[in-house]
């Protein structure tokens, strides 16, 4: 055992164990603050593996905006406080998607270790000078591209936001 | 030096997690945190296999950072049709989604 293990198996374990209750919880509120959790350990995970631009960009964007929106979402979805059944699914759903999700997180992880080994590697993640000079330079292009997709996705929202629609009868376009 | 399994665990884990979440959740935004969970996954992936190799082109973390915007991105358009169903049929349950009133 390295220092790098034991660092990344803590904030690998605490990312973990948090997504497990933020997709288990049945307060609905708890779930996006698992989610927090969950991202803010998985930023860990990045600096790391001396990723330390990935993960600040990930506490910014993700942390300080996406998980903002979805509690914006379920406040204005009206979510209830405390602990919620109504949303419940079947136990046969839920052991069935327990199946399908421990079976690919196996598969996933056989796949992935017989691909790379388990061998001592070096963590080589670079200097932020040099994921400038390649984003600026070799991914230019992608990245310039990335700004439209954005601008086309607040236009969207917005479009979706402000669409006129009532309830059921009026709006039988927009339910289908 | 790191052991190369250990970042492998983590992402099967996620996405497993992420999968079980899409899967076994009615409501609409709780689906949404299984997919963010998901696609968590894939940057770290993406991020790990960056720095145990040699990226000279530092595609691993470039790629994550694409990854993270257009997940942004895709989660305002998916809060605002949320929302727009909301609307429109009084609440955001999954299994009664496509069927008429």
């Amino acid at each position: 055992m390295t220092t790098y293990d034991v660092l990344f198996t803590i904030a690998g374990a605490i990312s973990v164990a948090s997504a497990l209750l933020a997709v288990s919880t049945k307060h609905l509120i708890h779930s996006a603050l698992w989610l927090i959790v969950s991202l803010v350990a998985l930023s860990g995970c990045y600096f790391v593996l001396g990723a330390e631009f990935v993960a600040l960009v990930q506490l910014l964007v993700y942390v300080g905006a996406v998980v903002i929106l979805v509690l914006f979402a379920l406040m204005l979805t009206r979510a209830p406080i405390g602990r919620s059944h109504e949303h419940d699914t079947p136990l046969m759903q839920r052991a069935a998607a327990l199946v399908v999700g421990a079976a690919t997180a196996a598969l996933l992880a056989t796949v992935l270790i017989s691909a790379f080994g388990n061998d001592k590697k070096r963590v080589d993640g670079g200097t932020t000078h040099a994921l400038a000079t390649r984003l600026f330079g070799t991914w230019v292009w992608p990245f310039e591209l990335l700004s439209a997709l954005l601008l086309v996705a607040l236009i969207a929202a917005l479009a979706l936001a402000r669409l006129p629609i009532g309830r059921r009868d009026t709006a039988r376009g927009a339910v289908k | 030096m790191i052991h190369s399994a250990l970042p492998m665990i983590v992402v099967g884990l996620l996405f497993g997690i992420g999968l079980y979440g899409v899967l076994a959740r009615r409501n609409a935004v709780l689906v949404l945190i299984g997919v963010e969970l998901m696609l968590a996954a894939a940057g770290l992936l993406f991020v790990t296999v960056g720095s145990l190799t040699s990226d000279a082109m530092r595609a691993g973390q470039v790629m994550t950072i694409f990854v993270i915007t257009i997940a942004a991105a895709e989660i305002a358009v998916a809060l605002g049709v949320i929302l727009a169903v909301f609307r429109a049929r009084g609440n955001i349950d999954m299994a009664q989604a496509g069927e008429r009133e």
